[in-house]
């Protein structure tokens, strides 16, 4: 193990632990309202009429018309509007908000309010939709050829559902007027995106505007896209009122208005001839809701993904996100990838039955390695672990014998093992760091010679204060004592971009070490010094063409091999998880017990989407599931063993030789549970979350 | 009577006028200030508002006010005094078992629970233990191996 690997107690230990830490709703200000939302009950309508009873004095409405700038939410495009705009185009499309000084009031006040409707077919079924918001494809090779030519053609359609990110503080945020300037704090995972969204909405310049982070309570992706939509609203209310504005959800409001992982839908088919798997074509539909949000980033890598950790000769696939009238889908841990490594995990394994082979030995007969094209026509740079990921997963699982010792099973208990490749494209997708992001970061030496860190990442319990200070104290050969690293405030720490893409520790912190460098080297006791430091696009990478949808979208990537092994009851349908092992390859730990944390914590988020989480659209487009009572995760009791290890592949780009990390293990969990279950149930299956009454169908029609 | 509520609030005695259908957690966070207590559901679901209810732990959201008369209630703010608080903090801050921290105050609460009853618990109970506290974050092993560092080393506490 390298020498900073060596666990630290984290920096935000024990502020959390004794409850001291300040998250945004244990904050208060003199003279705070408190809003809520009124929120669209139809999924599509335009608003003939919004009743709206006599306010008692110090209570306000806010709504599209007190925006001063520009009613949208810049996301990556402009579309998802601030406040309705007189359409409402999903069950829970803000419409307008109530604020006031006591919260049963306002609470009080929202039900007096009265919304008229002239309501329109909603479109609910992505495959019926015929508003396509984005649309990619590409091909590699022949496929014409390797279809035409093929001995057999093999098709099978796959489905992914909804994902809720359940981090445990929901949404929140304050927003300030004061003397010209918006001020805006909360829970969010990007301030710089906030930051953007509310000069466009408020119509005020840069130095006008500032965001700041307060404690977050976790969020997986979910407070990357939507603190834009819930920042602007805010700045909007604390304008007009002239109040500072708190808007903290509850819980079933954060499940019926954040976004999701998308749904998906997929259709694969594949050429087999001689034996061998000559070509793949695979047509993907991921179903983005009612705006666009990220949607187009998350479509992206789902493609990028879609034929997996193989070496393909002769590929084609397409891909379309959608518009539904569904609550907006976004930002989730994987990004897009969890969809597609599903399906082309699946299918492999559907695939080796056709052929004759053994799921592992097709797999591991087609893995990329170090020097092959990948499927976008770039190229892997870098070594990839496989064999040595795979012998250690067999050795901590007994994957092969437990395959081989569970076919052909009767009896009423049954069990599986299913294993999964994935890998996670480390950074922005395409060649985003370089024209969009431009990371910059900057460190500040003190006349005490502490030195600060200034980027605008930020820590959501992944650990990323204690891994930034690790960088910097092991750089400058100074104690972690005399590192600071704050919560990010817009007004004094530069755009490093946003903390999502499994970006901030390779991009932003090699940035960090680099600054750290130049300080070490130009070191004065007791002056202030300040070194900022730039992006540098690697020069090794293949340039990423988005219209041709070819080049190096990553310049390295994350792998890992699942293993989860399941026991099930054919009387009851119930499944016990009997293990779950994960081999992850995230470069250098930069703090091997935060690595750990991360790799479990993701592994049964991951598990839990193959498994468990199933949320439910009605035919209104209403979610009815949006309570903890109904949207089930994973507790301490339904995973007990579950075991992770990592192999150590040095990045030589990263700082200390890391790479991306956060969002691996959120990738190959589901297909690994879900082959599982093929195994024990001895059919194929094509579908996640794979419930109990999933299995229960499975079993009545051995039955018939 | 006034309708005051009387009770034992982190080792003092306090009294709330609060109506007896409100939930304690409102509660403490309002009118105590004790914002420690998180909340994450509302619906005695997820275990972050957890606290020690005459020493059993209990979901602060789904206890209401005029049940608690003569009750005594431990947060997170008065348990972290203790010793018990530090060896078992410690031994998070070994297994970097904090990771958003929103569940964490609620879930020390329910460590010290189980340790008060059970002071060297196998891993299962351990997982029965904190089962009714959720966490989304760390897959719960670090949890589980801090429990069992704590009850090791500090030993005698329990």
């Amino acid at each position: 193990m390298e020498s900073i690997s060596k666990s630290i107690p984290k920096r935000d230990h024990f502020p959390k632990i004794s409850g001291s830490a300040k998250y945004v709703d244990d904050l208060s200000f003199e003279g705070m309202l408190h809003g809520k939302i009124v929120r669209s009950t139809v999924a599509c309508a335009d608003i003939k009429e919004i009743l709206i009873p006599d306010l008692p004095e110090g209570y306000f409405v806010i709504d599209k018309n007190d925006i001063p700038g520009i009613n949208s939410v810049h996301i990556v495009d402009d579309d998802t509007p601030v406040f309705s705009d007189g359409t409402v185009n999903y069950v829970g499309e803000p419409i307008l908000m109530v604020a006031g000084k006591d919260l049963k009031v306002v609470n009080r006040l929202m039900k007096l309010i009265k919304v008229v409707y002239d309501e329109k077919e909603p479109v609910l079924d992505m495959m019926k939709s015929e508003t396509i918001f984005y649309q990619y494809g590409y091909t590699k090779g022949d496929w014409e050829t390797a279809f035409r030519e093929a001995d057999k053609i093999i098709e099978e359609d796959f489905q992914t559902g909804y994902q809720e990110h359940t981090y445990m503080e929901v949404q929140g945020m304050i927003g300030f007027y004061e003397n010209g300037k918006s001020i805006v704090r909360g829970s969010m995972q990007c301030p710089y995106y906030v930051h953007t969204a509310v000069k466009r909405a408020m119509g005020l310049e840069s130095d006008k505007v500032q965001v700041i982070q307060e404690e977050m309570g976790g969020a997986f992706g979910g407070k990357e896209d939507y603190p834009s939509i819930l920042g602007c609203q805010v700045a909007v209310a604390a304008y007009k009122t002239g109040k500072p504005v708190k808007v903290v959800f509850d819980r079933s409001e954060d499940i019926i208005c954040s976004p999701k992982r998308h749904p998906a839908k997929m259709h694969y088919r594949a050429a087999i001839k001689n034996g061998k798997i000559t070509g793949i074509d695979a047509d993907i539909v991921y179903n983005c809701g009612a705006y666009t949000t990220l949607s187009p980033v998350v479509l992206q890598r789902g493609l990028i993904c879609a034929t997996g950790v193989y070496n393909f000769k002769n590929l084609r696939v397409r891909g379309k996100g959608v518009k539904t009238n569904t609550v907006p889908n976004g930002a989730f841990r994987g990004f897009g990838g969890p969809q597609t490594f599903f399906a082309i995990e699946m299918f492999m394994d559907h695939l080796a039955k056709e052929i004759g082979m053994d799921s592992l030995s097709l797999k591991e007969s087609m893995v990329v390695k170090q020097g092959d094209d990948s499927a976008t026509s770039g190229k892997y740079h870098f070594h990839i672990p496989f064999p040595e990921m795979i012998e250690k997963l067999d050795q901590m699982s007994d994957f092969r014998k437990k395959r081989e010792a569970f076919r052909n099973q009767t009896g009423r208990y049954r069990s599986g093992i299913g294993l999964s490749l994935v890998y996670h494209g480390c950074g922005f997708t395409g060649s985003g760091e370089r024209d969009l992001i431009k990371g910059v970061v900057k460190i500040v030496k003190n006349t005490d010679d502490t030195v600060e860190l200034l980027t605008a990442g930020t820590d959501m319990g992944q650990g990323l204060k204690t891994a930034f200070a690790k960088i910097a104290s092991d750089t400058l050969e100074i104690p972690l004592e005399r590192i600071i690293v704050r919560n990010p405030d817009t007004d004094r720490v530069p755009n490093s971009g946003p903390t999502a893409a499994s970006r901030s520790l390779m991009v932003v912190g090699k940035l960090l070490q680099r600054a750290a460098e130049k300080l070490k080297q130009d070191w004065k006791p007791g002056e202030y010094q300040e070194f900022v430091e730039k992006y540098v696009h690697p020069d090794f990478m293949i340039p990423w063409d988005l219209s041709k949808f070819q080049g190096d979208p990553y310049p390295d990537y994350s792998w890992s091999a699942n293993a989860v092994e399941v026991k099930v009851d054919t009387l009851t349908a119930t499944t016990e998880i009997v293990g779950a092992w994960g081999v992850y390859d995230v470069g250098t730990p930069i703090d091997m017990a935060i690595i750990k944390g991360q790799m479990q914590g993701g592994f049964l988020q991951a598990i839990g989407y193959g498994s468990m989480e199933l949320l439910d659209v009605n035919d209104k487009g209403v979610i009815r599931n949006n309570s903890f009572s109904d949207y089930i995760i994973p507790t301490s009791m339904d995973v007990p063993h579950l075991e992770t290890e990592v192999v150590e592949n040095t990045y030589e780009n990263g700082p200390f030789g890391g790479k991306g990390a956060g969002e691996l293990p959120a990738v190959g969990g589901a297909p690994a549970y879900v082959e599982a279950m093929e195994n024990a149930l001895g059919v194929n299956l094509h579908h996640t979350p794979f419930s109990q009454e999933d299995t229960m169908k499975v079993l009545e029609a051995f039955k018939k | 009577m006034n309708g005051q509520i009387h009770f034992t609030l982190n080792g003092e005695k306090v009294t709330s006028d609060r109506h007896a259908n409100e939930r304690l957690l409102d509660v403490l966070r309002e009118d105590f200030k004790l914002t420690g207590v998180k909340c994450g559901c509302k619906e005695g679901e997820c275990g972050a508002c957890s606290v020690l209810l005459n020493g059993v732990l209990a979901n602060s959201c789904m206890v209401a006010m005029g049940s608690i008369e003569g009750s005594e209630v431990v947060t997170i703010e008065g348990y972290s005094k203790t010793k018990r608080f530090q060896a078992l903090s410690d031994a998070y801050a070994q297994t970097s078992a904090v990771q958003c921290g929103f569940c964490i105050p609620g879930m020390v609460l329910a460590c010290e629970a189980l340790l008060a009853k059970n002071p060297n618990p196998t891993d299962a109970e351990i997982r029965k233990g904190i089962s009714g506290n959720l966490c989304r974050c760390t897959g719960y092993n670090a949890i589980v191996e801090a429990v069992k560092i704590a009850a090791r080393e500090g030993k005698g506490l329990w």
